[in-house]
């Protein structure tokens, strides 16, 4: 039992973190209907900017630990969402309007870009980060001596996903940039002739997605510690298995998918393997697209006849 | 002045349309038409099937790029040519607006928020893009509630006020007609362009249509562009009618010019043939 209560709170920090990358997926989806597979490395290149910045605060004697957070946070989701506004801007909009593989073709030829230019520009080697919050809060305690405890920067993530899910829910539902960007979603042409500013409504989804990619990012680095240049790849995956499984272009849907995914894999390794979660997770992107393509909060697309 | 239509003639004209020809590869589907829309009045397109009205719509709201012609869009002391501007900027700086003979709402939204979208730019402003929104800024929620004023306004007119938040796309067909009309009329346009808005509508719903369409000319002081096949809808409300036949204009006047205009009839109801001497003799014979 306090075993299962531990996983639980592991897999749910994992689940957040997904959840905020498969965000990127499926709103991309949704308004263009393109997969960006390019976003694992916008969430990798938030990781890195992640330590740049604490490096570059520790230098300049800005150690208190909170405000640390909230100043690298900031600084990773701004240039984490310039580089998401450039890959949108050089690769895929010259390319609207052209075959449907055309921008996927281009979106994976910017991941291998993006890959490369980080391990040229920051080097191969893993890159360590020590520990910026320690410390947690024993919850309970087993007759053997096990001890279920939460720490604190799971506490954080956990909590900071959860605000950034219902402010962003309450942009896309109440705002009018959420509005017409539902609308662009649904007709792109019809949008634009009420006056909605298409590409630019399109550039700012790019935008939101990559900065709570660089969320995830800086988290994933104070969680583990260490990042390399190519932990863009397997997170990207799973977020998109994320992003499938909740329904692809559902922001419910992402959310959902984030969840269970980091829960099925922490229980995966708990019960099971550890060696064999990734499987398990790709398992299910493949039973989802067998046997439910529309996932588990999408809505089928009725071609009216 | 039968050709009152024509640009230069007509100095109180919102829109100038100057020899507009649209090719698409061979085929010349508007060929060199010529036309203007008065300040508010009702000025309607006629035609055959494939005439090229809805081709002339399209470029006037920036669908297609015109392969020759001007079309000059006057209001407020500035000029807008309509055949050089981005898609969305045609709505928002030239204010023109349209409806679709195949309806085009937001299916998955509802009423409101398809009207709510159509004011995306007035609020866009007021938010600070959204982000003045998010932290619920008083400008937002002042700038949230005149929307909303003006949408319930138009949802009056079309009688939707107690649908405001079912999903569009589960409206029932006459309803979704209007609804189009109310959402092109969110956007503030100085030129309404009807595709169609009376197909498929039962006489008492097209009567109130008239209603509805001479309102907006005659209490907004907006000029109406229409398409329509029904006539009822055309020669009660029309000012000015111009009608089409294989992409050429082949007449324009007052309703009652244009219903005995000879050409007119023809392009109708075709040529009556004489017929062959042989053939006219053995009927004559039979009977």
């Amino acid at each position: 039992m306090e075993y299962f209560v531990q996983q639980l709170i592991n897999g749910l920090t994992l689940g957040a973190i997904y959840a905020l990358i498969a965000i990127g997926y499926t709103m991309v989806y949704g308004i263009i209907g393109m997969i960006n597979f390019a976003h694992g490395e916008i969430y990798m290149i938030g990781a890195f900017l992640a330590v740049i910045a604490f490096t570059g605060l520790g230098i300049i004697g800005l150690t208190w630990v909170p405000a640390a957070i909230i100043v690298v946070l900031l600084i990773a989701m701004f240039f984490t969402a310039a580089y998401g506004w450039t890959v949108e801007r050089i690769a895929y909009r010259p390319l609207r309007g052209s075959h449907r593989l055309a921008p996927l073709i281009s979106a994976i030829g910017m991941s291998i870009f993006l890959q490369n230019y980080v391990q040229i520009a920051q080097g191969a080697k893993i890159k360590p980060l020590p520990p910026v919050v320690q410390g947690n809060i024993p919850l309970m305690e087993s007759a053997s001596g096990f001890t279920v405890s939460i720490s604190y920067l799971q506490l954080i993530i956990i909590l900071l996903t959860v605000g950034l899910m219902l402010g962003f829910t309450y942009l896309i539902q109440r705002t009018s940039l959420g509005r017409s960007q539902r609308a662009c979603e649904q007709d792109l042409k019809m949008a634009s002739l009420l006056g909605v500013d298409v590409d630019r409504t399109i550039s700012l989804t790019f935008v939101m997605g990559a900065a709570l990619a660089a969320v995830a990012g800086v988290m994933i680095t104070m969680y583990y510690g260490v990042i390399d240049f190519f932990i863009g790849f397997l997170a990207g995956v799973k977020a998109f298995t994320a992003a499938v499984l909740g329904g692809i272009g559902s922001l419910p849907g992402a959310m959902l998918g984030g969840l269970l995914i980091g829960l099925i894999e922490a229980f995966w390794s708990a019960y099971f393997s550890v060696e064999y979660k990734d499987v398990a997770t790709f398992v299910i992107l493949v039973v989802v697209l067998i046997f439910r393509p529309t996932g588990l909060l999408g809505r089928p697309e009725v071609e009216k006849v | 002045m039968q050709d009152a239509a024509h640009g230069a003639l007509a100095p109180d004209a919102i829109l100038t349309v100057d020899h507009l020809t649209m090719r698409f590869g061979g085929l010349t589907a508007v060929d060199d038409v010529s036309f203007s829309v008065r300040d508010r009045s009702i000025t309607s397109i006629i035609g055959p099937n494939g005439a090229g009205k809805t081709t002339v719509f399209n470029c006037l709201t920036g669908f297609y790029k015109p392969t020759i012609g001007r079309l000059a869009l006057r209001h407020g002391g500035a000029v807008h040519l309509l055949e050089r501007m981005e898609g969305f900027r045609i709505c928002k700086e030239a204010r023109v607006a349209r409806t679709f003979q195949n309806i085009r709402l937001f299916g998955a939204m509802t009423v409101l928020e398809n009207l709510m979208v159509a004011q995306h730019n007035r609020l866009m402003v007021a938010s600070g893009f959204s982000l003045l929104g998010l932290f619920g800024a008083a400008s937002f929620r002042a700038a949230e509630r005149a929307a909303i004023d003006k949408a319930r306004f138009w949802l009056d007119r079309v009688g939707l006020t107690d649908r405001a938040d079912w999903e569009a796309g589960n409206l029932p067909y006459g309803d979704q007609r209007r609804l189009e009309i109310a959402r092109a009329m969110c956007t503030d346009p100085a030129l309404l362009c009807l595709d169609e808005p009376a197909a498929g509508l039962n006489p008492r719903e097209s009567a109130s249509l008239n209603d509805l369409l001479r309102t907006i000319r005659d209490s907004h002081g907006i000029a109406v562009l229409l398409i329509e096949h029904d006539m009822s809808v055309v020669m009660e409300i029309s000012d000015h009618i111009i009608v089409l036949d294989y992409g050429r204009k082949i007449a324009s006047g007052s309703p009652e010019n244009v219903r005995n205009d000879p050409a007119v009839i023809r392009a109708y109801l075709g040529e009556e043939e004489a017929l062959p001497p042989e053939i006219a003799a053995d009927l004559e014979g039979g009977r």
